[in-house]
């Protein structure tokens, strides 16, 4: 599948294009199909977004995977700090990025 | 909505400007447009009869043109140096700065903005040729620098 | 250190107020993203991987005790809690919200500190010796002719849309500690035959992809027209440096496309013509900023003698301190580097801290490293180990530098949307397997150095041993360097061949080591026995 990512404008912060809005965690990222350059120039134009761009994943039983590790680690946080990673009580999220 | 910036008392000259190429071989024409890749110190003998330079910028990352206006400048050239193109006003400060005195940009500035950028810097560190005191001189007691 | 005059602040304070109206024109959508970047790249406000992320500018490395704990309240109040500093002796704080950016602008501007210039395609922030003031072998103090250049290169109006970056190193010793020969311009203040003070001039070094040695363009420049040749330097560059591909803009390329006799010939010819400009600050400018630089007011009488006792002390003494050329000092270096940690990062109360001592034990004044590392210029060997203990109590006590353990890292893909390959977890088990393995000792001065991708932050050409990361088919990569050195006998490293996985490149490096201990000869260090015995040995050793 096709999701969108990007950063919020204001905060910097990682998002993913959820069919409504942005959301923060990439599971909730949905499959936009061919529509990402749509959505990337409405979304910048009204400055919800910066940097947006296309990568392709996949869905499972365990959530949306980005098929590239930058998109994994964007995902999740600096594996070097699990601390500041989206889930800080679990040590071995890293993992999760290789 | 700026379109045109213009900081010359002088009769606007509408001459069309030929590039610098042409000029090369017709060098009595009275404006010429120097693109990036272009050499401004080609223009250097014929500056008396040389009303207007347009100095075109098609992508404002490219910062050629600052070199070609000061060399202009620096030379002893008096007339018009418009900047043309992408220019926007967030650059026209340091396009001040380095002899330009007409802007001529794709997208008209908001006024406010042109006011603002233009008043907003009361020193400056470097000598150019806009005849501004640098600020070593201002320490050391010769404003005239 | 140099204080700002009113004039000075208030190009600062400007600039600050500049930043704010861009901002907010771009927070309300009247500039878009396309006309911002070039701008906060301007101020140092990059969009990273997880956030924006800020790169503050430590002018030639020298920072005082309140500018030091000004950047820990930054960390606290703005970011995560910690910072980062880089091998361009700034700071990076990776956690900012672009509406933030100009009240930390303003925040830095309360203590004589900005963060212009610090990206973008212009004159960036100074580099200079850490050592500088302190070292017994320098010819002078090299951080006035720094500042000089600061305040020249700071709002160029000619060069602020080069076709690339552009990096100035200054040093004033014939030891190399700034990596001077790698950058575009490398300033060594020299003394001529007729034992004026002058600049030797070298122009197109560089990391990167296409990593060159810089030339030397001009023996000597007089101090009066320092300006005006570098001017020459960079206009040269500017007209005529590449820009149809970014790869191919820096200046390294232009000296070496056009060649160093050609590059020099119209720079001098551009140097003949700005002396008629009149460009140049008078020589009492320089004068007006050298006792700034002053000597701060050393004891005399001081013993030399330091109790040793304590056998934890006596190694981080001997790992730690450096010759000073006062009697009874030492400079310090406190190592970023912790066994395991992050190289380069520092908490919010290391970095306040850092900047206690500095108050208390060296004059008010600390440098940040192109290491990575800060560095207490002037203590009294007398009150050596009050302060070690204090660094022991905070987890800045490392006795590692210039060890294997001393690594310079990147960010690398955990924080740059640049990089291929992460960095740290790299450095990190490296220190780790050699700190555990006890081999640090025995290996004695090794410069490991890991860049995240080809552009080399982590200046992976020029470690003893350095480090690649590259991208292979989506899976994290690195390559192995050899023989690689930033000192005076600057060179660059060969690649030995096929890359490793993370865990490989560990055994690669431990192999490395292996085949060095091996072969050396009374003395030797790594990169010696390297260039005695060539690239053979250790590429059996490693692929055999």
């Amino acid at each position: 599948m096709k999701i969108l990512t990007g950063n919020d404008l204001k905060t910097g912060d990682v998002t993913w294009w959820d069919g409504q809005g942005w959301s923060r965690h990439v599971n909730d990222a949905v499959d936009v199909g061919d529509k990402a350059d749509e959505i990337a120039a409405r979304e910048e134009a009204s400055r919800n977004v910066v940097g947006a761009y296309a990568i392709d994943a996949t869905k499972d039983e365990n959530g949306v995977r980005p098929a590239h590790i930058k998109d994994r680690i964007r995902a999740l946080g600096p594996t070097v700090r699990p601390d500041l990673t989206l889930k800080p009580a679990d040590p071995a999220a890293g993992n999760w990025v290789i | 909505m700026v379109e045109f910036l213009r900081f010359r008392d002088d009769e606007v000259s509408e001459s069309p400007a030929v590039t610098v190429d042409a000029f090369g071989e017709q060098s009595n024409a009275g404006a010429v447009r120097i693109e990036p890749g272009d050499d401004a110190r080609e223009l250097l003998p014929h500056l008396a009869h040389i009303t207007r330079v347009e100095v075109n910028f098609p992508v404002f990352g490219d910062g050629r043109g600052y070199s070609a206006a000061r060399i202009l400048r620096e030379a002893g050239y008096e007339g018009e140096i418009r900047a043309v193109g992408d220019v926007a006003v967030d650059q026209i400060a340091y396009m001040r700065r380095c002899g330009f005195d007409a802007f001529e940009p794709e997208k008209a500035m908001n006024e406010a903005d042109v006011k603002t950028a233009l008043e907003r810097w009361e020193n400056v560190y470097q000598k150019t040729v806009d005849g501004r005191a640098p600020i070593w001189a201002l320490r050391h007691g010769s404003a005239d620098a | 250190m140099y204080k700002y005059d009113n004039y000075d602040q208030q190009m600062v304070d400007t600039r600050v107020e500049e930043f704010r109206d861009q901002t907010r024109r771009r927070l309300s959508g009247e500039l878009s993203e396309e006309k911002f970047r070039p701008l906060r790249l301007m101020n140092g406000l990059y969009l990273q991987l997880h956030a924006y992320m800020l790169r503050v500018a430590v002018p030639y490395g020298t920072l005082s005790g309140a500018q030091m704990k000004a950047l820990g309240d930054i960390a606290d109040k703005y970011d995560r809690g910690y910072g980062h500093f880089t091998t361009r002796q700034n700071i990076q704080y990776n956690w900012i919200k672009l509406e933030d950016a100009p009240d930390i602008l303003a925040d830095l501007a309360k203590v004589e500190m900005h963060a212009i210039q610090t990206s973008g395609n212009c004159i960036r922030n100074i580099s200079s010796d850490h050592f500088a003031g302190a070292a017994a072998d320098e010819l002078v103090d090299p951080r006035p002719y720094a500042e000089l250049l600061r305040q020249w290169s700071s709002f160029h109006p000619e060069f602020s849309y080069l076709p690339r970056k552009f990096k100035i190193a200054v040093i004033a010793a014939d030891t190399d500690r700034a990596a001077m020969r790698l950058h575009d311009i490398g300033i060594q203040i020299v003394k001529n035959d007729a034992g004026e003070i002058g600049c030797a001039f070298y122009v197109g070094g560089g990391m990167g992809r296409t990593p060159m040695v810089a030339p030397l363009i001009r023996e000597f420049v007089p101090l009066d027209d320092l300006i005006t040749y570098s001017e020459a330097c960079v206009r040269v560059y500017n007209r005529n440096g590449r820009r149809d591909n970014k790869y191919k803009a820096r200046i390294k390329i232009l000296v070496h496309e056009m060649g160093k006799d050609e590059y020099t010939r119209q720079v001098e010819e551009e140097f003949a013509h700005l002396k008629s400009q009149g460009i140049e600050p008078p020589l009492a400018e320089l004068e007006r900023i050298k006792p700034y630089f002053a000597d701060p007011a050393f004891k005399t009488g001081l013993s030399d003698k330091i109790d040793r006792t304590d056998p934890d002390f006596a190694l981080w003494v001997d790992r730690n301190t450096v010759t000073h050329k006062a009697p009874g000092y030492v400079s310090a270096v406190i190592s970023l580097k912790p066994v395991g940690g992050i190289p380069g990062d520092a908490s919010a109360d290391q970095i306040r801290l850092m900047g206690e001592l500095a108050t208390e034990y060296s004059f008010d004044e600390c440098r940040v490293t192109h290491t990575q590392n800060i560095v207490l210029p002037h203590v009294e060997k007398a009150r050596l180990k009050d302060l070690f203990d204090v660094l022991d109590a905070n987890g800045l006590s490392s006795p590692n530098l210039d060890t294997i353990e001393d690594i310079i890292a990147c960010p690398g893909l955990d924080y740059c949307s640049l990089a291929n390959a992460r960095s740290i977890p790299v450095a990190q088990k490296i220190s780790k397997r050699f700190a555990g393995s006890g081999k640090t000792a025995e290996l004695g001065e090794l410069k490991l150095k890991i860049s995240g991708c080809i552009n080399a932050c982590g200046h992976h050409h020029a470690g003893h041993i350095g480090i690649l990361g590259v991208d292979r088919k989506g899976v994290e990569n690195y390559q192995l360097l050899l023989g690689g050195s930033e000192a005076e006998d600057t060179s660059l490293g060969k690649i030995t061949g096929p890359g490793f996985s993370e865990d490989g490149i560990v055994d690669a490096v431990e192999k490395a080591a292996d085949v060095y201990i091996a072969n050396r000869e009374d003395g030797e260090r790594f990169l010696d026995t390297y260039r005695r015995i060539g690239m053979d040995p250790f590429k059996e050793a490693i692929y055999g």
